[in-house]
């Protein structure tokens, strides 16, 4: 099936006053094409979680969207310190971020169960000084 | 002394916690049905209703974003934080209203909770 929209997007490190645009520009295409309401939602949640988590904990990194008749998928990688325990990074609350994150409302340690809750297929390959890659699927029906 | 559970609007709610409506040209129609009060966005995305308002101790630019990603309707900010020009513009960019409140964030909660805005909605 071909797809009908690719878009890609560079997620710029420690810049918090456009993070979030990737994911507020993705949101825009999902209404104009007439995605349900939730579903734009539930997306949006989970993008703008894995950018946030990008920008604050992996340097920066890139978005890769691709959005068909039926689902979209969202890629989103960076070249980072990577996740030794990804199980533990899971739970929710569990966080490394330092005070400063959280003084700018990030860092509740939320932000993977969030993106968990809300995609309907949830993959992340992740090693060590290479980097932290996160695949969200979510179907429009 | 405390109301049923009833939805609200916009100038109501800005007279119950004494607040001023810092965007411009806001639909005054506009109904809210339930509330969130978190410093933490993530805490935010975490909760899942319709029509909601958001109260919270925060002002940067990624509280207009969280409000943006969560169809969130409104935000008032508690304890005398006033939001930025450039925060005002983004909010009347994707139709958010935004309110300051001289009140800390437990009293504006407590306030808006008495007079029937409860955390759970439609
Ligand atoms: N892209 C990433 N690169 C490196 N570490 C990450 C990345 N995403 C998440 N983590 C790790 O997983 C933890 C939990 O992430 P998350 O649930 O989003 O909570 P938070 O971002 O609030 O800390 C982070 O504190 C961090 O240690
Ligand atoms: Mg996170």
């Amino acid at each position: 099936m071909s797809s009908v929209v690719v878009r890609d997007y560079i997620i710029p490190a420690n810049d918090f006053t456009i993070a979030g645009d990737a994911s507020s520009n993705v949101r825009k295409i999902l209404s104009q094409i007439g995605v349900a309401p939730d579903i734009v939602k539930r997306t949006s949640i989970a993008m703008y979680e894995a950018e946030i988590n990008a920008v604050i904990h992996g340097n920066g990194g890139q978005a890769h969207v691709e959005i068909d008749e039926n689902k979209i998928v969202i890629i989103i990688s960076d070249q980072g310190p990577g996740i030794a325990d990804l199980e533990l990074a899971m739970q929710e609350g569990y966080s490394t971020a330092p005070d400063s994150i959280r003084e700018m409302g990030f860092g509740a340690g939320m932000g993977l169960s969030n993106i968990k809750k809300n995609s309907d297929i949830l993959e992340i390959k992740t090693a060590v000084n290479e980097g932290t890659t996160v695949y969200i699927t979510v179907f429009f029906k | 002394m405390y109301s049923e559970r009833r939805n609200m609007k916009i100038p109501e709610i800005a007279e119950i916690i004494k607040a001023e409506i810092c965007t411009k040209n806001y639909d005054p129609t506009i109904e809210i049905y339930s509330a969130c009060s978190a410093d933490l966005m993530s805490d935010v995305m975490a909760f899942s209703k319709s029509n909601a308002l958001l109260l919270t101790g925060l002002i940067n630019p990624q509280v207009i974003r969280t409000a943006e990603m969560m169809d969130i309707k409104a935000v008032i900010f508690a304890r005398g934080k006033k939001p930025l020009e450039s925060m005002i513009e983004m909010a009347e960019e994707k139709g958010i209203v935004l309110m300051a409140t001289d009140y800390p964030l437990f009293v504006a909660s407590g306030k808006l909770y008495k007079n029937g805005i409860h955390g759970r909605g439609e």
